[in-house]
């Protein structure tokens, strides 16, 4: 075993995500209390000619596959093996659409313990986390049994800029890795442009289950027309197909930062705070005094939506 | 296509969450259980797919819930031709334990696929499908939202982020993570389901709960003070409406 931090990194269409470098910087903090070196691995056609921007890992793993997409399987097949040949003390997963293939493979590939929803994790001496359960409801502190562990970092765990800063990597090409067969990469699809542009709107009254029921969407349409802005919408309002994927706010959706955002009994999972929380002004309304969304909120009123969308209404329309 | 789906009984969302005494789990004495929402698309989807495609849709939980059996019959009413509880009156167990249970049940059942919601909010130890590929070796795509059949297996839609998605061929059998089916997952009418209730349907197989080997202990777990961030507004709906228009004028929004 070594000291190592090794975190795999996402692209997608050429691009690190910033979940990679969330996850540089947090594997930076954690070199510094192992006393060991931040390794990056980068799978894919043009790992190669990628890794420059790695320039946070002290060493880049560049593995050259044929598919310069993700490949689930392939993929989390060659991670599986490149942690056991690296032998890294710590592996960083960032928890988002790959990590989500590659977490698991990569730790019953190699016997490791998996910790999952991490928000922050410790190395000083055990290997702790806390992590974050239940939609953001239940944080809880977790203890690594053994001293090696694979970690799956929720999104907003570490500062992105601190971990694309950083210098020039030693990149270590690995060329010829076979992975699992089973996945095939046939292509990549645009979402289709909705009506309107959720992104450059400056008031989003956003909807989430406490919505109930897709007649109900009205009134809170109306109310943002009338305050001059658009409705957006959380994943399980979109999932019912209430309203456009192109409304969706959070990590399958879009990242907003409107002047102001009104969410209407949203409960506020990671998944959503993540799209929403740079917003300039954020209000929130539900009924349960523990949703997750008050902690990101600088505005909160516990009630029951359907009391306060008529007085909203009524006070704007007079 | 044969596709076994995977439910499990996650506490409702919905409800105030209240922790044990030792402050390291939740207090389950009166919690209640929903089906886990992304494992009602995964049935959703696999219903689907056997409406267009034929085939059957076997539905395998484990009992840890009194709500399961009523989960297992909404299945059925919904379209699954079999269900399976494994054991009855188990404890909450880890991602790791469940896969394991899982896996032992799989091991007797013959399958194209196995479908399973992406995630579950208590899965601290990783999720349970995809550590169920990995223990079984099996092909897998997750955060799929959209999977069809074709000859050399099926052709299964992964989502990324800002809506773009990537299709993968995938060999069977595989196991799906589903993030959302094709439509949202289908009412029925609790007439269908006291039916399917009284068939006597549910097939229910013993099952001892798995040692521990996820190696995560929790020590300790606490609701965290959400009102930290927030300035909260006192008063009834008339109140919190003029509060809240007043907060909307001061970030600069001419109304």
């Amino acid at each position: 075993m070594s000291e190592d931090v090794l975190v795999i990194a996402e692209h997608l269409q050429g691009s690190f995500t910033d979940a990679t470098f969330e996850a540089l910087a947090i594997a930076r903090a954690l070199a510094s209390q192992t006393g060991g070196s931040v390794e990056a691995a980068v799978v894919g056609a043009n790992a190669e000619a990628m890794a420059a921007a790695l320039g946070g890992a002290d060493r880049i793993l560049a593995v050259v596959d044929g598919t310069a997409a993700f490949d689930p399987t392939g993929h989390s097949g060659i991670c599986a093996d490149l942690v056991s040949s690296r032998s890294p003390k710590i592996v960083l997963v960032p928890y988002t659409s790959v990590g989500m293939d590659v977490a698991s493979h990569i730790a019953i590939g190699n016997d490791l313990p998996l910790v999952s929803y991490c928000q922050s994790i410790d190395a000083e001496s055990d290997l702790t986390a806390t992590c974050q359960l239940y939609a953001g409801k239940i944080e809880a502190d977790v203890t690594v049994e053994g001293d090696r562990a694979v970690f799956a970092l929720l999104s907003g765990a570490g500062q992105a800029e601190a971990g694309r800063s950083g210098g020039v990597g030693e990149v270590e090409v690995l060329s010829e890795a076979a992975g699992a067969p089973g996945t095939t990469f046939i292509e990549l699809s645009e979402p289709e442009g909705g009506d309107v542009d959720i992104t450059t709107e400056e008031v989003l009254v956003v909807v989430g289950r406490g919505i109930e029921s897709e007649d109900n969407i009205e009134e809170a349409q109306e109310l943002a027309e009338a305050l001059g802005g658009a409705v957006a919408a959380s994943r399980p309002i979109i999932d019912q197909g209430w309203l456009a994927k192109s409304r969706q706010v959070g990590k399958s959706g879009l990242t907003v930062t409107p002047k102001v955002y009104l969410a209407l009994g949203v409960s506020g999972a990671p998944e959503h705070i993540e799209g929403m929380r740079d917003s300039s002004t954020i209000i929130a309304v539900n009924t349960d005094p523990q949703a997750p969304i008050f902690g990101v909120a600088h505005h909160g009123w516990v009630g029951d939506i359907f009391d306060l969308l008529p007085e909203l209404t009524d006070l704007l329309d007079n | 296509m044969d596709i076994v789906v995977l439910l499990r009984a996650v506490p409702d969302p919905a409800e105030e969450l209240e922790l044990n005494e030792d402050e390291t789990d939740l207090d389950r004495d009166f919690l209640g259980y929903v089906l886990n929402e992304f494992d009602d698309h995964a049935l959703e989807e696999a219903i689907l797919l056997k409406e267009e495609a034929g085939g059957t849709v076997t539905v395998l939980a484990i009992g840890n819930a009194d709500e399961v059996p009523q989960m297992l019959h909404t299945a059925i009413a919904k379209g699954a031709d079999t269900a399976i509880q494994l054991g009855d009156d188990l404890p909450a167990l880890d991602s790791h334990a469940q896969a394991e249970l899982f896996a032992g049940a799989l091991a007797s059942l013959s399958y194209d696929a196995v479908f399973c919601g992406v995630q579950a909010t208590d899965e601290i130890d990783g999720q349970v499908g995809m550590l169920l590929s990995a223990r079984l070796g099996l092909p897998h795509v997750s955060v799929v939202v959209g999977a069809n059949p074709n000859d050399s297996g099926l052709r299964a839609t992964k989502e990324y982020w800002g809506g773009i998605t990537a299709d993968y061929q995938v060999s069977l059998p595989a196991v799906l993570g589903i993030q959302a089916a094709r439509q949202a997952p289908r009412y029925v009418a609790v007439s269908r389901i006291r039916q399917a209730q009284e068939s006597g349907a549910l097939n229910e197989v013993d099952a001892t709960p798995p040692a521990p080997s996820s190696r995560v202990r929790i020590d300790a777990v606490r609701i965290p003070d959400t009102g930290e961030g927030a300035a909260m507004i006192d008063g009834d709906e008339s109140a919190a409406a003029e509060r809240i228009l007043e907060i909307i004028r001061g970030a600069g929004v001419s109304v």
